[in-house]
C-alpha cells in the first residue's frame, strides 16, 4: 500500500471549510460575545488558507516577461489580516464598552435596537 | 358684397363707452358721486347717438335687406386653437371677438341703449342720497356693456361670456341694498336659478362646437345643410333637436320660464330702475334674443323642438298671468307680467315667427320700462309703500306718472293704436296661421288676463279712494322725463310694423323671403274685444273698493294664486326632504364607505405593520442565520436553475417575464 500522501489543493479547500464552519457554527451557537467574535477570526482565517492555496496551486505563473511571480491571493490573506485585527480592536472595545454599562457580555441580551 | 356703411366699423364702440364709464367710476371717480352719474350717463348717451347711427345705416339707407342675406361681421382673431381640424369644420378652431350688425341686432342695440339711458337718468332722481350712488352707476355701465356686447356678439362663445356678464350685474343689482337679508336672499337665488339654465346652454354651445368645429352664428347658418339636419345623436333623436332642447334650457333660465321663474319676481328686491332695465326690458329678453339669433338651428331641428318651445311660453304667459291677478306688491305685479309677456315672446317664436316675437319684445320694452319707472316714481312718492291697497287717489296728486302709468296700461292691454296691440296681434295671428289653435285661444286667454290685472293695478293704485296718511307730490322732472319719452315710444312703438317695409321687412330669420301680411282683423277684433272686456271687467270690479272683492268671492282659487301656486314651497320641500335627503345618504357614504376605505387601508398597513414587527427579534445571531440561509438559496438558485433567480424578483411574480 502506497501511504505516501500528495497534498493538493482540495485537501487546503477541505480545511478552509472545516475552519469556516466551525466559525460559523461558533458565530451562530455562541452566547458571549467575545466567543463570537474569536469564531469571527476562524472564518477570516478559513478564507485566507483559501486564497493562499488558490494562488499557490492555479496562480503560480511568473509575470510575463519578468522572474517575478503573481502574489495577489498573498497581498489579499494580508489585507484581510490587517482588516481583521482592526475589527478585532474595534469589536473588543464595544464590548468592554457594553460589559461596562450592562454587566453582560450575553449576545441574547444584546437585543435593546430592536424596533 | 355688400355696401359698407361707415358706421358699422364703429358699432365696436357701443359696448366700449359704457365699459370705460365703468373702469373710470371703478377707479377714480367713485368719492365723487354728482361726477360719476354725469360720466355714465354721458357715456350711454354717446352710446345712443352710435346705436341710432348704426340703425339709420341699416333701416334707412336700404341695405337692411342685404343684411338678413349676409350680415356685416367686423371681427379680431382671439383664440386659435391649431391641430386637429373640429367636427365638420375644415379650418383650425378660431374663436374670434366682434361686431354683428344685421337688422335684428341692430333693433336691440336701438331698444338697449334708449331703455338703459332713460333709466340711468330716471336714476339721478330715484337713487338721490344713497350710500351705494356712484356704485350703483358703475354696475349701470357694467350692465350696458355686457348687454351690448351680448347683442353684438358674433359667436356663441362671445356670446356666453357677455350672458354671464349681464347675470353677474343683475346679481350684483338685485343684492344691491345688500344690507337688506331679502335683498340678499333674492340675489343669490336669481344668481343660481339662471346657472341652472347657463348650465343647459353651456352643454349645447358644447355640442354645437363638437359637431361644427365653429360657433360663429353665420358659419353656423350655412353648415345647416340636409346631411347636418338629418344626423341622429341618440335613440332616433336629431342632434339639432338634442341641441336646440340644451341651448333652450339657457332662456328658460334667463327669461324666465317655467319652471325655472322663480327668481324673478324675488329680484324686485332691487332698486325699481334695476327692474325697470334689468328684469324687464333687457337682460331677461336676453334669453329670447339668443333664440332668435340662432333661430335656424330650432328650424333645422325636428318640429318637436319649436313646439316645445312654444308650449312652453304659451304655458308660461297664461300661468304667469293668473299669478298677477292675486299680487298686491306693486313690483311684483309687474314682475309677473314680465313673466307672462316673455312666455308670449317665447310662444312666438315657436309658433314659427321670429318677427313677432322681437316685434313684442321691443314693444315690451317700451311700456313694461314705463311701468317699472312709474311704479318706482308711486314708490318715490310713497316713501317705499309697495302695497297697491295701501296706495290710491295718485292720479290727481301725480298727473305725469299716473297719465304715463295709463298709457302703459292700455299699450300692455293690447289697445289700438298703442304699441302692445300691433306686437301682440301679430303673435296671435301667427299662432293661428302656423297651425296652434290651442295657443292662439291661451293667448287670447291671456290677452285678457293682462289687460284685467293691469286695470286693476291702476284702478286701485290711481283711482281708488285717498289715503288720509299718504302725501304724495310729483316727482322731479329727472323722474319724469324718461317717463314721458317711453309713453311716447309705448304710443308709437308699434307703428313700426305697419309700413309695407316695415319691423317685419328687416326682422326675419336669415335667408327667409319677405311676406307682406295684411292686417288680419279676424285675429285683431277678438284680440281688441278680449282687451277691452278685461278692462271694463276689471274696472267694474275694483273700481272704489278698499280691499280685494276677488278674494271674497272666491277665497281659495285668490290663495293659490297668491301662493304663486306654491312653486317656491314646492322647491322648498324638495330641498328640505328629498336634496337634504340624498345630502345625508351622500354623507353617510363619504363618512362611512369613503372615508372607511382609506380609514381601513391605514389599519391594514398599522396591524401587518405590528405582525411583522414580531420578527424584528433584535437578536443578532437569528439575523446571521437568515443571511446564511438567503445566501445559500441565492446560491443554489444562481448555480442550478437556470433563469430561476428572477422567479424571486417579487416585482415579477405577476407575469413578467
Amino acid at each position: 500500500m502506497n501511504f505516501s500522501l500528495t497534498v493538493g489543493l482540495p485537501h487546503y479547500l477541505l480545511v478552509g471549510a472545516m475552519l469556516f464552519c466551525f466559525g460559523l457554527y461558533g458565530v451562530f451557537s455562541k452566547k458571549n460575545a467575545i466567543a463570537v467574535l474569536m469564531s469571527l477570526e476562524l472564518m477570516l482565517n478559513a478564507v485566507n488558507i483559501n486564497l493562499i492555496a488558490f494562488n499557490r496551486f492555479l496562480w503560480n505563473n511568473p509575470v510575463e516577461g519578468t522572474k517575478h511571480l503573481l502574489l495577489n491571493g498573498h497581498v489579499s490573506a494580508i489585507f484581510v489580516i490587517v482588516v481583521a485585527a482592526a475589527e478585532v480592536a474595534v469589536g473588543l472595545a464595544l464590548v468592554i464598552s457594553i460589559y461596562r454599562s450592562r454587566l453582560s457580555a450575553n449576545v441574547d441580551e444584546l437585543d435593546w435596537l430592536k424596533w | 358684397m355688400i355696401r359698407m356703411e361707415a358706421s358699422f366699423q364703429w358699432a365696436w364702440l357701443i359696448p366700449a363707452l359704457p365699459l370705460l364709464s365703468f373702469l373710470i367710476i371703478g377707479f377714480i371717480t367713485k368719492k365723487w358721486p354728482k361726477l360719476s352719474s354725469t360720466i355714465s350717463i354721458a357715456a350711454i348717451l354717446t352710446s345712443f347717438v352710435l346705436a341710432v347711427w348704426v340703425d339709420f345705416g341699416v333701416f334707412a339707407s336700404g341695405v337692411g335687406a342685404e343684411l338678413v342675406e349676409k350680415p356685416y361681421q367686423h371681427v379680431v382673431n382671439w383664440l386659435t386653437f391649431s391641430g386637429v381640424p373640429w367636427g365638420l369644420s375644415a379650418a383650425p378652431l378660431n374663436i374670434e371677438f366682434g361686431t354683428l350688425i344685421d337688422p335684428l341686432s341692430a333693433m336691440m342695440l336701438f331698444v338697449v341703449t334708449l331703455v338703459a339711458s332713460l333709466v340711468q337718468i330716471y336714476s339721478v332722481g330715484y337713487m338721490h342720497g344713497d350710500k351705494g350712488y356712484s356704485r350703483y352707476f358703475a354696475y349701470q355701465s357694467l350692465f350696458a356693456m355686457s348687454m351690448l356686447g351680448l347683442v353684438l356678439s358674433t359667436n356663441l362663445l362671445q356670446l356666453f361670456i357677455f350672458w354671464e356678464l349681464v347675470g353677474l350685474c343683475s346679481y350684483l343689482l338685485i343684492g344691491f341694498w345688500f344690507f337688506k337679508p331679502s335683498a340678499r336672499e333674492a340675489a343669490k337665488k336669481a344668481f343660481m336659478t339662471t346657472r341652472v339654465g347657463d348650465f343647459g346652454l353651456l352643454l349645447g354651445i358644447l355640442f354645437l362646437l363638437n359637431k361644427f368645429g365653429t360657433l360663429n352664428f353665420v358659419q353656423l347658418f350655412h353648415m345647416m345643410t340636409p346631411e347636418v339636419k338629418a344626423m341622429v345623436a341618440v335613440g332616433g333623436v336629431s342632434y339639432l333637436t338634442l341641441t336646440a332642447f340644451l341651448v333652450f334650457i339657457g332662456p328658460i333660465g334667463k327669461s324666465g320660464q317655467f319652471p325655472l321663474h322663480v327668481w324673478l319676481p324675488d329680484a324686485m328686491e332691487g332698486p325699481t330702475p334695476v327692474s325697470a332695465l334689468i328684469h324687464a326690458a333687457t337682460m331677461v329678453v336676453a334669453g329670447v334674443y339668443l333664440i332668435a339669433r340662432i333661430y335656424f338651428l330650432f328650424q333645422g331641428a325636428s318640429p318637436a323642438a319649436l313646439e316645445f318651445v312654444a308650449s312652453l311660453g304659451g304655458f308660461t304667459a297664461i300661468f304667469a298671468a293668473s299669478i298677477a291677478i292675486a299680487q298686491n306688491d306693486i313690483k311684483r305685479i309687474l314682475a309677473y307680467s314680465t313673466l307672462s309677456q316673455l312666455g308670449y315672446m317665447v310662444m312666438a317664436l315657436g309658433v314659427g315667427s321670429l318677427t313677432a316675437g322681437m316685434f313684442h319684445l321691443m314693444t315690451h320694452a317700451f311700456f313694461k320700462a314705463l311701468m317699472f319707472l312709474g311704479a318706482g316714481s308711486v314708490i318715490h312718492a310713497l316713501h317705499e309703500k309697495q302695497d297697491i291697497w295701501e296706495m290710491g287717489g295718485l292720479w290727481k296728486k301725480m298727473r305725469i306718472t299716473g297719465t304715463t302709468f295709463a298709457i302703459g296700461v292700455l299699450a300692455i292691454a293690447g289697445v289700438p293704436p298703442l304699441a302692445g296691440f300691433f306686437s301682440k296681434d301679430e303673435i296671435l295671428s301667427a299662432a293661428l296661421h302656423n297651425g296652434h289653435p290651442v295657443l292662439f285661444g291661451i293667448g287670447l286667454f291671456t290677452a285678457m288676463l293682462t289687460a284685467f290685472y293691469m286695470t286693476r293695478l291702476f284702478v286701485i293704485a290711481f283711482m281708488g279712494p285717498e289715503k288720509a296718511e299718504n302725501h304724495p307730490h310729483e316727482s322731479p322732472w329727472v323722474m319724469t322725463l324718461p317717463l314721458v319719452i317711453l309713453a311716447f315710444f309705448s304710443i308709437v312703438g308699434g307703428w313700426a310694423g305697419i309700413p309695407e317695409h316695415g319691423f317685419a321687412y328687416f326682422v326675419r330669420p336669415w335667408g327667409s323671403e319677405f311676406e307682406p301680411e295684411a292686417m288680419n282683423w279676424l285675429v285683431a277684433g277678438p284680440s281688441i274685444i278680449v282687451g277691452l272686456a278685461g278692462i271694463i271687467l276689471s274696472y267694474i270690479v275694483y273700481y272704489g273698493k278698499a280691499s280685494d272683492p276677488v278674494e271674497a268671492a272666491f277665497p281659495r282659487v285668490y290663495k293659490v294664486l297668491k301662493n304663486k301656486y306654491y312653486v317656491d314651497e314646492f322647491y322648498l320641500w324638495i330641498i328640505k326632504h328629498i336634496v337634504d335627503g340624498i345630502g345625508k345618504v351622500l354623507y353617510w357614504f363619504d363618512i362611512y364607505i369613503v372615508d372607511g376605505i382609506v380609514d381601513g387601508l391605514a389599519w391594514i398597513a398599522r396591524s401587518l405593520g405590528s405582525l411583522f414587527r414580531r420578527a424584528q427579534t433584535g437578536q443578532l445571531q437569528v439575523y446571521a442565520i437568515i443571511f446564511f440561509v438567503a445566501l445559500i438559496v441565492l446560491f443554489l438558485a444562481v448555480t442550478y436553475g437556470e433563469g430561476q433567480l428572477h422567479a424571486l424578483n417579487p416585482l415579477a411574480l405577476g407575469g413578467g417575464k
